[in-house]
């Protein structure tokens, strides 16, 4: 019986096994997430006892190790069982059945939210979004995934785990057989309902990469720059530019990172690129290095992606066997280059450049300080391009098609296509590859969403915008978006999503600065309040106050925009905060409380108030 | 010698090639408020304290480099007020309750709050958190309730004395500091750490036992004046 096999202190020997997990990663500081993750894989929990072997093996402090394994949500320090479900709790599930698959969990499973079972069989917990919206309610089991989930299926799901079955039986009796492709799409619906010209419609396989060997790195980049591609990770950074400025600082190495963390709640293009286009994704990467000369990559993977892991790792091996990635990449001499897959624990901040390099480096995933940029001092502090996945994507496409053809797609400063994730209130949830340019209103008509109250453009650190401007156009410079279009009928609480989007905040803050660790949580209680029907008119000004303190204050683009929510509903659904704020009259606070405004005090003084409890005698 | 020149509200600061905007300005005798940022350790950013607008961005000058001709605002209404919110903050995410706190005036906390005029009552709702005291050190106990994530401590345990006693743990609203082991007796600290001493911790979170109110309230460092008084005092001499 190994020691993960008993949920309890690690059992005698564990030193051995986690000597040689470090081993297998040369005891490298720098693979502590790696480490850390098999640590956790292994015992099912990272034990003060374990976390001092590994600060031995690797050289660092015990803290430093506890630092890493308390940021991440998927690594715990309390023991997990032998199966681990992940009920996404985003807005969109919790709206498409999530309530009734909870109970249903919790009833078959014997257990509450955040809780184990006593005999360490399972364990129960909320994440947010894991990126399958389209197909929501969803769920991690370990490290498969479950769709479209119901009551039903949650009883035969938990009926199967119970007599034995792993979780990949769940998705088929023939799962071992099948290839890595197989297994995702039969997990995962990618749900493309519009194929565009650049990304999901047919392509020459690494004709981009072959163009590119025949031009010089500034010519490359030179192209680029001349498609007018911009970032389609949410900042809308020029590409180009971000190469050259990379390719121009003087370095030993130089790195590429492919940022596949697609945390932002609503979001799910790059899933369905890295299941149905992954080789574009890596001719995009090759063709990054050898535009800015680097001959290390990262694809840093969501941990919520396990599930894609190995169709990646196959296709880099493939890529590697046709001298596609490696020395002497198309045969050309001096080109190499090759790819390392990391796979992240659950933190949405790891998507910001500079947390997924802290992340990369085997540190808690922690901003960096800027300046210095990536470009100039990135990954252990040498020059690094991070590019989101569908950028990559559309890089390869524009080498193979040329500037031209990229930049006479979509509009004056939106060239190209887009990936749109849309869910929530419509017929035809999934992905739709479309010019710049359409409105709100042509992309609601294509997915069968016309009848919504409220849209969500680019999860909630975009907008949330009202019947009204429907019209408004989808480009960098009307509603800018990372792709998430998120669809609310009338008959959703307004206030209910936002109270939501800032506990997602709150949830995901690194907690490194003050704005954003301690004022989402206040503006979280302030929207609290509203829902409550304790709000008075002044707390509208007092919200608009501290968002702009946190937005103007805050060290990363985290703070700079999670009051997003609160302040696009504000304007554009201001009658939704004055209908639940509550006037004072004639010296009477209808909204103050007394009972909890004595609460504390109360519980302190271990006795209650003969004059405020309504009923003493209880 | 000064390689280029900068102005902070108006007043014309000389800096060197790599020096940050409050770097700068100390030496310049023009003090910019911070709580995270000690002179002799790293810049760590954290409190956003610093926040002052450079060439009309808001970004933190104890990392933010200064540039030739950059025209900074430093002590305008907006900026204190953003200040404020701030220290409130930090106000409320811990307990700092000053009557009955050994650091009360020299508390750097408590020391901000009057500078940045922060004098009516505040409007957020108390966070109150609830860990445990470590008092296991012969010599030292530590009160995280009071610890507002400044990391002073860690920087200089790790950089300063070469231990590394301190570290962070926890994300977001948990993110605390913590010991490096179960206890702070299970570690290397001693009483005569820098990490320890009583310019480091700019609050009660770090505490020397038995030296506790041998300074007498009324005689402590911000009881005879501003903080940043010995930064300011530099240009008007
Ligand atoms: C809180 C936060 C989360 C982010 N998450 C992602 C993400 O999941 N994927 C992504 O590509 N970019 C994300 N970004 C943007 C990245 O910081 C960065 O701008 C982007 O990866 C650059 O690639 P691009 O220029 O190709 O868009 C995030 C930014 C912030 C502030
Ligand atoms: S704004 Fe500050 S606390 Fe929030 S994620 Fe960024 S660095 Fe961390
Ligand atoms: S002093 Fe600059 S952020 Fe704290």
């Amino acid at each position: 019986m190994t020691a993960g096999e008993t949920a309890g202190a690690p059992a005698s020997g564990y030193q051995d096994q986690v000597a040689q997990i470090c081993d297998s990663y040369d005891n490298d500081p720098h693979r502590m997430l790696d480490i850390l993750r098999d640590v956790q894989d292994r015992f099912r929990w990272i034990a003060r006892e374990t976390m001092q072997t590994v600060a031995e093996k690797t050289g660092l402090t015990q803290i430093a190790v506890e630092g890493v394994a308390s940021f991440y949500a998927f690594l715990s320090l309390a023991p997990k069982g032998r199966i681990t479900i992940r009920l996404c709790d985003d807005i969109v599930d919790q709206f498409a059945g999530l309530p009734e698959v909870t109970e249903s969990f919790e009833k078959a499973l014997g257990i509450g939210i955040g809780e184990t079972t006593s005999d360490g069989g399972f364990s129960l917990e909320y994440t947010p979004c894991i990126g399958m919206c389209d197909q929501a309610p969803a769920a991690m089991i370990n490290d498969v995934i479950v769709t479209n989930l119901t009551p039903e299926k949650t009883r035969a799901l938990v009926a199967a785990l119970k007599s034995g079955k792993r979780p990949e039986d769940l998705i088929s009796p023939d799962f071992d057989d099948l290839t890595p492709h197989q297994r995702a799409v039969t997990m995962v619906e990618n749900n493309i309902r519009h194929a565009g010209a650049v990304l999901l419609g047919p392509a020459a396989p690494d004709a981009g990469l072959k163009n590119a060997l025949d031009l010089t790195p500034s010519r490359i980049i030179k192209e680029l720059e001349d498609s007018g591609l911009r970032g389609c990770g949410g900042a809308g950074f020029p590409t180009g530019r971000k190469w050259r400025f990379a390719a121009e600082t003087e370095a030993e190495r130089r790195f590429v990172i492919c940022n596949a963390d697609e945390g932002e709640p609503g979001t799910f293009k790059d899933r369905v690129l890295l299941t149905e286009r992954p080789h574009l994704l890596i001719e995009g990467m090759t063709i990054a290095a050898r535009a800015v000369g680097a001959r290390e990559g990262l694809l840093y993977l969501r941990g919520e992606y396990i599930y894609l892991r190995d169709l990646l790792e196959e296709v880099l091996a493939d890529r590697r066997a046709r001298g596609l990635l490696g020395d002497g990449i198309m045969g050309v001499d001096g080109f190499d280059f090759d790819i390392r897959l990391q796979l992240g624990a659950g933190a949405y901040i790891c998507g910001e450049e500079g947390a997924l390099i802290s992340s990369c480096e085997g540190l808690p995933g922690e901003p960096k300080t800027r300046p210095p940029f990536p470009v100039t001092r990135g990954y252990l502090g040498f020059p690094t391009v991070v590019n989101n996945v569908e950028t990559l994507c559309h890089a390869a496409r524009i080498l193979d098609r040329g500037s031209k053809w990229f930049f006479d797609m979509g509009t004056e400063g939106s060239h190209g296509t887009k990936l749109f994730s849309v869910s929530g209130d419509c017929l035809n949830p999934g992905i739709y590859e479309l010019p710049y340019g359409l409105s709100l209103k042509e992309l609601l008509e294509m997915a069968g969403g016309e009848d919504a109250a409220a849209v969500l453009v680019g999860g909630p650190s975009g907008a949330m915008i009202a019947r009204d401007t429907f019209d408004r156009k989808l480009t960098f410079d009307d509603l800018a978006t990372g792709g998430a279009i998120t669809v609310f009928s009338k008959d959703r609480n307004v206030l209910e999503i936002v109270e939501y989007y800032m506990s997602f905040f709150v949830h995901e803050s690194c907690g490194y600065c003050t704005p954003c660790r301690v004022g989402n949580v206040l503006l979280q209680k302030a929207v609290a309040k509203f829902r409550e029907g304790l709000a008075n008119p002044e707390d509208i000004a007092y919200l608009k106050d501290l968002s702009g303190t946190i937005i103007e204050t805050s060290r990363c683009g985290l703070g700079m925009t999670s009051p997003n929510p609160i302040l696009s509903t504000l304007e554009n659904f201001p009658l939704v905060y004055s209908a639940m704020a509550k006037p004072s009259k004639d010296r009477i606070r209808d909204t103050f409380d007394i009972q909890s405004a004595i609460d504390g005090a109360r519980k302190l003084a271990k006795r209650r108030s003969y004059v405020f409890d309504r009923d003493f005698s209880q | 010698m000064s390689d280029f020149t900068f102005t902070i509200d108006e007043i014309e600061i000389p800096a060197k090639e790599g020096q940050t905007i409050m770097e700068a300005a100390d030496a310049a005798g023009v003090y910019i408020p911070r709580l995270c940022d000690h002179e002799g350790l790293r810049h760590q950013g954290g409190c956003r304290v610093c926040t002052v607008k450079a060439a009309g961005r808001s970004v933190s000058a104890c990392t933010q480099p200064a540039e030739p001709g950059l025209a900074v605002e430093n002590e305008t209404p907006h900026i204190n007020k953003l200040r404020r919110d701030l220290v409130e903050m930090l106000f409320h995410e811990g307990n700092h309750l000053c009557p009955i706190c050994e650091a009360s005036g020299n508390c750097e906390l408590q020391a901000m709050a009057y500078r940045l005029d922060m004098t009516e009552p505040t409007r957020f709702p108390y966070l109150e958190p609830c860990r445990p005291v470590d008092a296991s050190h012969p010599d030292i106990a530590l009160d995280t309730n009071r610890c507002i994530s400044c990391g002073r401590c860690i920087r200089a345990s790790q950089d300063v004395d070469q231990k590394g006693v301190f570290g962070y743990v926890g994300r977001g609203i948990h993110r605390h500091v913590a010991a490096n082991g179960p206890d702070l007796a299970h570690t290397d600290a001693e009483i005569t750490d820098f990490a320890i001493s009583d310019e480091v911790c700019p609050v009660g979170c770090i505490i020397r036992k038995r030296v506790g109110f041998v300074t007498p309230i009324g005689e402590r460092e911000f009881d005879k004046g501003l903080i940043g008084r010995k930064i300011s005092e530099k240009r008007n001499a």
